[in-house]
Order: C-alpha cells, then sequence, then structure tokens
C-alpha cells in the first residue's frame, strides 16, 4: 500500500531527495569552511582545499591505498567471522533454552565494554599484527549481530508457524521455509549494524601495533600534528561506512521487499 | 437434517485442558463433549477467555487435550493432519510468497509441484476472486482481501474439515457481511465440515446449522441450538422473524456468560 504514494512525479520526488543531499552537503562545506577559519578550530579543520590536496602527498608517501586496503582487510575478514559465528549461536539459543540462558548475559555483559578496553589483553594473548585486529572486530560484530539476529528469531510470529503446520509442514519444512524467510530481515538488519560496529571498532583494532590501516595511521599523524591528512582519512572512513551501509539497504529492499513495515 | 443416521465426522470426548498460570492452575476447558455430522456447519459463541479458541486447537491437533479425546474420520487426533484446514484471525499469510505461493503452500507440502500445483492453486484463488491479485504480495492486500486468500489457501489443502477461529473479527462490518456471504455460497457449493468460532451472535446464526453456546471459567458447553432457518440464507434472513427469534435466544444466554466474567 505504501508503494502507492509515489506515484505522482516519481521523478520530481527523487531530484526532490538528491536537491536536499546536495544542499545539506553545501551546509557541511560551509560549516567546515567557519570552522578552519575561527582561531580557535583551524589548527583542527584545515580547509577543504587543503585536505584535499592530502590526497596526492599519501599516495606519495606509498601510504593511502596500502592503509585502505589493510583496514578494509580486517574488518571484511572480521567482520565475516563474526557473522559466520553469530548467526550459529544466534538460531541456537533460539531453538535451545538452557544455551541461551547461559550465553546471552555473557554477551549483554560483554556488549557494553568498550573494545578499546579489553585491545591490550588481546594483544597479550595474539601478538602485533593483521590477527588481533581481525579478532577485536569479530568479537565486537559478533555480539551485535547475534543479539540482533536472536531477537528477530523469538519474534517471528508464531501463528506463521501454526500455520504452516496445518498446511502439512513437517519440522524440515518450517525451518526453509519459514523461519529462515521469516528471520532474514533481521539477519540482514544484523549485517547492516554489524558492518558499522566493525567500522566504529577499527581504530581500536587498529591500536593492537598494526603496520597499516587507516586507524593506525590516524592516530600516528597524530604523533606529529598532521590535522590535514587525519582529516582526510576521518572522511575516508565515513565515505566507506556510508557506501557499505547504502549497499546492504540495497539488497534489504531487494530480498525483503514483501514487508509490511520498514525500519529506517 | 442430513439422512437418519446422522455421519459422525469430529466426536469431542470429555475433553478437559488446563494451563499451569502465574497463579497456579487454570482450567481453560472442563469437560466439553460434541459431535459434528459430515459436512455439518457449527458455530461457537462465548465470552472471551472460555476457551473456544483452545476447543479449536485441540482439534486441530496444535494442542493436546489435558484429559479427553478428540476422534476424527475415527481416528484419535493427535497433532495436526491435512484432514483438518485452519483458518487464523490474523490471517497467517506468508509475507514473502505472492498469493499464488501461499496458496500453493499446501500442495506443495503434499509433494504436487510446478504447473499443477499452479493450475491447482489458480482454482482456489478464482473461488475467492482474487485472480488479478495472483502476484501481489500479502502487504499489497486489504484485510478482508488476505482473509480471503487465506480462505483459498486452507481450500487447498483439501480438509475435510474446516476450523475457522473468529476468521471476520478483525474485518470491517461490510466486509465481513461480505465475506460471510462467500462463505455460505463457497460451503453450499463444495461442503464441507465446518466448526466456526465467532463473538458475533448475528454471525453464528446466519451461518451455522448449530450454534454452540459455551459458559466461560472453566469453559464448558453452555447450549446447542439447533438453527431450523433453511439454506440459501442472505442478509435479510437477518431480518426474519425466526431470526430475530433464535438471535434474542442466544443473546441472552451468550449476555449472561459476559455478566459471569465481568464478576
Amino acid at each position: 500500500m505504501a508503494n502507492g504514494i509515489k506515484k505522482k512525479g516519481g521523478i520530481s520526488e527523487r531530484k526532490k531527495n538528491w536537491l536536499w543531499l546536495a544542499l545539506s552537503l553545501a551546509a557541511a562545506l560551509a560549516v567546515w569552511t567557519v570552522l578552519s577559519v575561527l582561531p580557535s578550530t583551524s589548527r583542527s579543520f584545515p580547509n577543504v582545499i587543503v585536505v584535499f590536496q592530502q590526497i596526492p602527498v599519501m599516495i606519495e608517501r606509498n601510504v593511502l591505498f596500502k592503509d585502505i586496503s589493510s583496514s578494509l582487510i580486517s574488518v571484511g575478514l572480521g567482520y565475516l567471522l563474526g557473522f559466520v559465528i553469530a548467526l550459529p549461536v544466534a538460531i541456537l539459543m533460539a531453538w535451545y533454552n538452557p544455551f541461551r540462558r547461559i550465553i546471552e548475559p555473557w554477551i549483554q555483559f560483554i556488549r557494553n565494554i568498550p573494545p578499546l578496553a579489553y585491545v591490550p589483553l588481546i594483544v597479550i594473548a595474539a601478538g602485533v599484527g593483521r590477527k588481533p585486529q581481525v579478532i577485536v572486530i569479530t568479537i565486537a560484530t559478533f555480539l551485535i549481530m547475534c543479539i540482533t539476529i536472536y531477537q528477530g528469531i523469538i519474534n517471528i510470529d508464531e501463528t506463521l508457524i501454526k500455520a504452516a503446520r496445518v498446511l502439512g509442514a513437517k519440522d524440515k519444512d518450517i525451518f526453509i521455509r519459514v523461519l529462515a524467510p521469516a528471520s532474514l530481515p533481521f539477519i540482514l538488519t544484523a549485517v547492516r549494524l554489524g558492518a558499522s560496529v566493525a567500522l566504529t571498532t577499527l581504530i581500536a583494532a587498529e591500536s593492537t601495533g598494526a603496520f597499516a590501516g587507516l586507524g593506525m595511521r590516524i592516530r600516528s599523524l597524530n604523533n606529529n600534528f598532521e590535522t590535514a591528512p587525519m582529516l582526510l582519512y576521518i572522511i575516508i572512513i565515513g565515505i566507506i561506512g556510508i557506501t557499505i551501509e547504502k549497499l546492504i539497504k540495497l539488497l534489504e529492499r531487494k530480498l525483503t521487499g514483501w514487508q509490511e513495515k520498514r525500519e529506517i | 437434517m442430513a439422512g437418519k443416521e446422522r455421519n459422525i465426522k469430529v466426536v469431542i470426548e470429555d475433553v478437559k485442558k488446563t494451563y499451569m498460570g502465574r497463579n497456579g492452575e487454570v482450567v481453560a476447558l472442563n469437560g466439553v463433549n460434541l459431535e459434528i455430522a459430515h459436512n455439518e456447519f457449527v458455530t461457537v459463541v462465548g465470552p472471551s477467555g472460555c476457551g473456544k479458541s483452545t476447543l479449536l486447537n485441540i482439534i486441530a491437533g496444535l494442542l493436546e487435550p489435558t484429559s479427553g479425546r478428540v476422534i476424527c474420520n475415527g481416528n484419535e487426533v493427535h497433532g495436526t493432519g491435512m484432514d483438518r484446514g485452519v483458518v487464523f484471525q490474523q490471517y497467517a499469510l506468508f509475507p514473502w510468497l505472492t498469493v499464488l505461493k501461499n496458496v500453493m503452500f499446501p500442495l506443495n507440502m503434499k509433494g504436487i509441484k510446478g504447473k499443477e500445483a499452479e493450475e491447482t492453486a489458480m482454482k482456489y484463488i478464482r473461488m475467492v476472486d482474487l485472480e488479478k491479485f495472483a502476484d501481489h504480495y500479502p502487504k499489497e492486500l486489504s484485510g478482508g482481501m488476505k482473509q480471503r486468500v487465506a480462505i483459498a489457501r486452507a481450500y487447498a489443502a483439501e480438509p475435510e474439515i474446516l476450523l475457522m477461529d473468529e476468521p471476520f473479527g478483525a474485518l470491517d462490518a461490510q466486509t465481513r457481511t461480505q465475506l460471510q456471504q462467500e462463505l455460505l455460497d463457497t460451503w453450499e457449493k463444495e461442503q464441507k465440515t465446518c466448526f466456526f468460532i465467532t463473538h458475533d451472535v448475528d454471525e453464528a446464526i446466519i451461518l451455522g446449522q448449530r450454534v454452540v453456546i459455551m459458559s466461560a471459567r472453566p469453559g464448558r458447553i453452555k447450549d446447542i441450538v439447533d438453527i431450523d432457518i433453511p439454506y440459501p440464507r442472505n442478509q435479510e434472513t437477518k431480518m426474519s422473524p425466526r431470526f430475530l427469534e433464535l438471535k434474542n435466544r442466544i443473546w441472552s444466554q451468550v449476555y449472561q456468560e459476559y455478566l459471569e466474567v465481568r464478576k
């Protein structure tokens, strides 16, 4: 039903959205410029042109692409591992109550601790390099995705399962043809939240004595107060984040467009 | 009505159901006995909490009785079976499947696939007048249309007994009247044994051959009223003197129960 609204002038609605986005961007640039002029903030916020001039500089230093790819590999690996562990654990929690009773309090407890706090312990155990970074991101993404998927599964409408049963579905059919599609929206929400957590954990993950990476570089640039490339790197993290989120949202629309209501 | 020796389809024998509630044991049903004849249309009215849904779930095999038993076609009921179809108040359509795929679901469960399943499903979708919406998703349908799909889906499983749990309870008055008429027409064409729960006395009388009145706490059968108004029935039937007479009689009993529950 909600799809019917935009019929009239669908294109102009779209154009309007772009226009507002452009306006929002322009306003951001204006605020940024003001910050770059004000004496108290000008050191932290060099102006746009200076910041973007850092792109060739960082390429020349032979770090920009290495940092981006290193971070993406850590985030990607940790995130993938987090998901691969979260999915079965969430299903097990929903299916077998004693398991949930033991595991859920751990997850809730650890979830509220900033990863930066336990990073040293992981470094002591796993050494420096790629390994601790992946572990930190795995832990953080596992926690959020596991809870989200579990909540989704237990909130599946029980009448759907009853309906399937009276229509002749066996346990296997119910799992594949009801539980799996019914939990898909929650799994995708988990995937989206997980991606965001993976990126926000990046700085903590790369404080493990990484050799490259966006988070690691920001910290090392900080040693020389090189604010322009720092700001560039911060913006790159933001761009990566919003790109991943948009991609996942696209996937959500493709796969779960059948949903009655969609949360933002 | 249907011949001298009534061909009994469902026997409910001294069914009792208790739950463990927060404050100890709750008796939902206490000694319910009922026989439903082949192709009979039985409606059940009673205040909320009288255990009428519990009874339906027990017949469906979704709940086990604490004691007593239900016999369908001579077999004691344990678990669900394709001989019994259920229509729920909340429609319970699979939102990720189109109308066609929803109606095909029970056919697929029977091992009927592909074109054959599609054609059979379309037959039932046509029955509820929704062929134009076969490729739509449930979210694109109104409440009345959703319930029509649910009815088509229940029919597609080709059950001998159709159990309906306040199927029109969530619909507006106009749509409800329309669906009642459609259900009556369908039932007259394709006779089935129907067990229909409602809280609406008018609905119970217009549809049923017998109206079962249930009392609350603990749920049991208070009275059974034969509705001797001939079919085909329609909305004008609701104005007939006999209808009003029966309505009065049933309503006063149901009302007593409402007052009981209030206490």
